[in-house]
């Protein structure tokens, strides 16, 4: 807003110079323009006091002043920003104006599939900041339920982490130094589930609430910010943030998927009230031209938020830090849609059901659709006779942020995309001059601007070297946040923890700053600098 | 694939030689883009690299190129009195030119990439594109006589003191190619000041002075005469016109104002840069082009050349309407014609490692590039041009500017809480 001030300022004085030196003569034009650019400055001082004042005012009678209401000055947003859509009534609206959508063909045609997955895991090292060895509460040849304790983290104990689905457990993998690596479940045909005694919502307290949770999973469905962490559980959330659209490349349609549980995501809705003091909030879909399913529009018991913009105006940490931001000494909750629904069910059957509907997606996918199964299913058995080519990585999650998998990893527990993308490891003659093959960029130096619908068929190779940084701006450009996210690299690089507070590092997680590391022209690996930025402030606190 | 087979057949071994395998890592990236593959975070990037960002900036001065080589010949000729359309002569100017221009590039091109790769296999670091645009921005901002050992010199301090010593591409804190002809500038000022030195092929720019030619004029002459076109020869005996000045226009301003610079080039000639100066930043029209490649491709900041282009008009008119020398009455706009402003505000300011890093701290930068360098220029009799000294003087405040603005990006988050 000051900067718009100023140049506002700055262009009256420029503008007016040359008038008083075309109506003055010669010798006295020193003097003559003089007064002009102070009488300028005059006004533009009273105006600006005005306008001070009226803020003061404003404040004092405790009205929001951030809306731009209360000021003298006009908006520029107002005269060359986006009309709201009439659709959107009285909700809120932000417009982001940043980001970059990375457009890859093998979208997820509207059609669900029942998945082919036998075998499904939960692998510790998913959830930030827990202890390499969890206790596992299961052995080898074990039956469990959907719901049953599988494994807790020493550092926290009772927290559980539960069954998806009912089966034997066949396998505890151990990674490197003995930890951990996964808990393989091969399923029942057909699921059984542990009956849980669900509270009543009406009666309950919030302490018996966390109980519950702590001991159904419903816990773990739920994440908390800063540093993406399951819950603490003698933490109140400032609010709690779902946002119902994801705009990352290829990414599930949540409208779609979760058009026929209504009630579940109400429930849910419900359920997160009593989890905090302050609002739930929702982020809808504000894009033109996108149809927002009923079971988002007619929620209630929350605030509603609609989002315009690029990617990543649909990750929750951008539309937190629009809504209200986090503060250094505030924490907060969210949970995507499916883990919302889960948790709905749960209070609804008293049963823990981990069904996701999941998006397989991708270049080098044969047939790209929705198919139905549980959390933290094997990537090889749900994508078994859907692949095209055998050079190929295979991705749980997005392509900007999701994790590389082998055909015989599992699904990461909050994903619930597939994306197949052909492998780079080619040589290319003059490639990083006369590309051969159109490849997705921000830069004006590819004509891909003027093809603004073209779907590409991106690789994996990095299309050059690492290198120190030397652009500027870019980052900025694609993080619809104010925030600094160069500075806040460099000043994380340096081990520079207050600063790194300051630049806003707990705003942020990987998936915010993925679109930023695309567009890198050096190639920086920002995510996992910022990861390794987090691990320091988290040891910190 | 047999080509790649057989250059990778000839790899150096890394342990070995360690020199030789940076060199020919160099290359080889050069002429293929590596199959690496991204390894964790993101899965698929952006194609663009740092080469093609170079390289789109050195393919937006080549007009610029293509016209200084000519104007080398051309002024050479029209102090000479010989061949006044911009066209006669053609061979002769071209080939004057590329005799001028092809040593200082290929000096500043081999002294500073030498030391690129000495310095890259030395830190065991592939080879940084940055001396990419340096390289090519060097030889336009010199003048065609100046001795190649000077240049070499002033490379050399350049690329060592300017960039290797802070840690390469993206840790200067300076403009290297700036920093070169400031290091010029100051070491040697008789080869980059005065009326002297903007003239190629004379000992002394006065009349009645006569052309010296070497051997590669000799050569060139032997192809003409064997094509029948017109030789050097032909030219070696005459002599500069009474009354040619290779003073530029500037030089004339600080004397005389708009009269003194009209009087010897209109404004067309100064517009599509038909006058003496240095060899790459005299023709308006043809910057124009780069900076609009450059803006297109949205790799240089339009927020720094707008600010740059609003200080100086600002300072200008300021100038104006105080109107105590001549130079300060020249009308605001003519500021435009003289002098390399353009040049400067597309290839120079524009650095994204020497400028502000902020997008509000571009707008002061820009700025105060073109407020200060308008008051070198006009004010100080020392300095025919400000924006060399302006923009080194400006890179040094961009952190200063970066960091209060990141400070109080920093106060209004800690406030919140």
């Amino acid at each position: 807003m000051r900067v718009y001030k100023l140049t506002f300022l700055l262009a009256l004085v420029i503008f007016s110079l040359p008038v008083s030196a075309q109506s003055s003569s010669g010798s006295n034009m020193l003097s003559t323009s003089i007064i002009v650019v102070g009488i300028v400055l005059v006004i533009g001082l009273i105006v600006s006091l005005a306008d001070n004042l009226m803020q003061i005012e404003a404040k004092k009678n405790n009205l929001d002043i951030s809306k731009g209401q209360f000021t003298l000055f006009p908006s520029l947003s107002k005269w060359f920003g986006a009309k709201k859509p009439a659709s959107i009534k009285d909700a809120p609206y932000h417009n982001l104006t940043k980001g970059f959508d990375v457009k890859i063909a093998g979208k997820a045609s509207k059609e669900i599939a029942m998945g082919n997955a036998k075998t499904f895991a939960i692998l510790p090292p998913n959830f930030n900041g827990m202890s390499p060895i969890p206790k596992v509460e299961v052995n080898v040849g074990d039956e469990v339920a959907a719901g049953d304790v599988l494994f807790y983290d020493k550092k926290r104990e009772g927290i559980n982490y539960v069954a998806p689905v009912s089966g034997e457990v066949i396998a505890v993998n151990r990674g490197a130094k003995r930890s951990i690596a996964s808990v393989v479940i091969l399923a029942d045909k057909v699921i059984k589930h542990k009956q849980f005694a669900t509270p009543d919502l009406s009666s309950v307290t919030r302490d018996d609430l966390i109980a519950f949770l702590k001991i159904s999973g419903g816990l773990t469905l739920l994440n908390q910010r800063p540093f993406d962490v399951i819950p603490d559980d003698d933490v109140v959330p400032a609010n709690i943030f779902v946002s119902t659209f994801d705009t990352a490349p290829l990414a599930p349609d949540y409208s779609f998927i979760a058009e026929d549980n209504a009630v579940a995501f109400q429930e849910g809705i419900n359920v997160l009230n009593l989890l905090t003091d302050g609002k739930v909030y929702v982020g809808l879909d504000g894009r033109p031209g996108k149809v927002v399913s009923d079971t988002f529009k007619n929620v209630t018991n929350a605030e509603v938020h609609y989002f315009n913009g690029k990617h990543p105006a649909g990750n929750v940490g951008i539309q937190i830090h629009h809504i209200a931001p986090i503060t250094t000494t505030s924490k907060v909750w969210t949970i995507g849609v499916q883990e919302l629904i889960s948790l709905g069910k749960l209070f609804l059957t008293g049963k823990y059901d981990a069904e996701r509907t999941v998006a397989i997606t991708g270049t080098s996918c044969a047939n790209p659709k929705y198919v139905k199964t549980y959390v933290g299913a094997n990537i090889g058995e749900l994508i078994a006779g859907n692949v095209e080519g055998d050079n190929n990585r295979i991705i749980s999650g997005d392509p900007l942020s999701g994790s590389k998998k082998s055909s015989e990893g599992f699904m990461d527990y909050r994903d619930d995309q597939v994306t197949i993308i052909e492998e780079g490891d080619e040589y290319e003659l003059f490639g990083w001059l006369l590309p051969v093959s159109p490849r997705p960029s921000m830069s004006g130096t590819f004509p891909n601007a003027l093809f603004s619908n073209f779907e590409f068929e991106p690789t994996t190779n990095t299309h050059g070297e690492r290198r120190a940084f030397v652009m500027t701006g870019q980052y900025e450009k694609t993080l619809p946040m104010d925030i600094y996210p160069q500075h806040l690299m460099k000043a994380i690089l340096t081990g520079d923890i207050e600063k790194m507070e300051g630049l806003g590092i707990n705003e942020l997680t990987e998936e915010d700053i993925a679109i930023c590391e695309f567009v890198c022209t050096s190639k920086q690996p920002l995510q996992a600098i910022l990861r390794d930025g987090l691990d320091m402030m988290q040891e910190q606190s | 694939m047999g080509l790649l087979d057989f250059i990778k057949k000839i790899e150096p071994d890394k342990k070995k030689s360690p020199f030789l395998h940076t060199l020919y890592d160099g290359f080889f990236t050069f002429a293929y883009a590596p199959n690496e593959v991204t390894k964790g975070g993101v899965h698929v990037k952006d194609g663009m690299d740092l080469k093609r960002t170079m390289i789109t900036v050195v393919i937006a001065m080549q007009l610029c190129y293509v016209f200084g080589t000519y104007n080398i010949g051309h002024q050479h000729f029209n102090a000479l009195g010989m061949y006044p359309g911009f066209l006669e002569g053609f061979n002769l100017k071209l080939a004057h030119g590329l005799i001028k221009l092809l040593p200082l590039f290929i000096v500043a091109n081999v002294v500073g990439l030498g030391i690129e790769f000495w310095f890259a296999a030395k830190k065991g670091h592939g080879i940084e594109e940055g001396f990419l645009v340096s390289g090519a921005l060097i030889p336009l901002i010199m003048p065609p006589d100046l001795p190649l050992w000077i240049l070499a010199v002033a490379v050399a301090f350049a690329v060592i003191i300017g960039k290797e010593a802070f840690g390469g591409t993206g840790m200067n804190i300076w403009n290297v190619a700036l920093l070169a002809r400031v290091f010029v500038f100051f070491a040697y000022p008789t080869t980059m000041a005065g009326d002297q030195v903007w003239v190629s092929g004379f000992e002394e720019v006065a009349a009645g002075a006569a052309p010296y030619y070497g051997w590669a004029h000799n050569l060139f002459d032997s192809l003409f005469s064997w094509g029948g076109l017109d030789t050097f020869k032909a030219a070696s005996s005459s002599v500069i016109v009474d009354g040619f000045t290779g003073a530029t226009p500037l030089a004339l301003a600080y004397q005389g104002g708009w009269e003194a610079v009209t009087d010897v080039y209109s404004t067309q000639a100064m517009w599509w840069g038909t006058i003496p100066g240095s060899i790459g930043e005299t023709s308006k029209p043809f910057i124009l082009i780069g900076v609009l490649i450059l803006l297109l491709t949205r790799i240089a900041s339009w927020r720094i050349m707008l600010s740059m282009f609003i200080g100086a008009s600002l300072m200008a008119l300021i100038l104006n309407a105080w109107d105590a020398t001549p130079f300060m009455s020249v009308p605001w706009y003519y500021q435009f014609w003289m002098g390399s402003f353009f040049f400067a505000m597309a290839f120079m300011a524009t650095d994204p490692v020497t400028a502000a890093s902020t997008n509000t701290g571009k707008w002061i930068y820009g700025f105060l590039i073109g407020f200060v360098g308008m008051i070198v220029r006009v004010l100080n009799p020392a300095y025919p041009e400000g924006w060399m000294l302006a923009i080194l003087f400006m890179n040094t405040f961009a952190p200063l500017m970066d960091h209060y603005i990141i400070q109080s990006n920093i106060t209004k988050r800690l406030k919140r809480a």
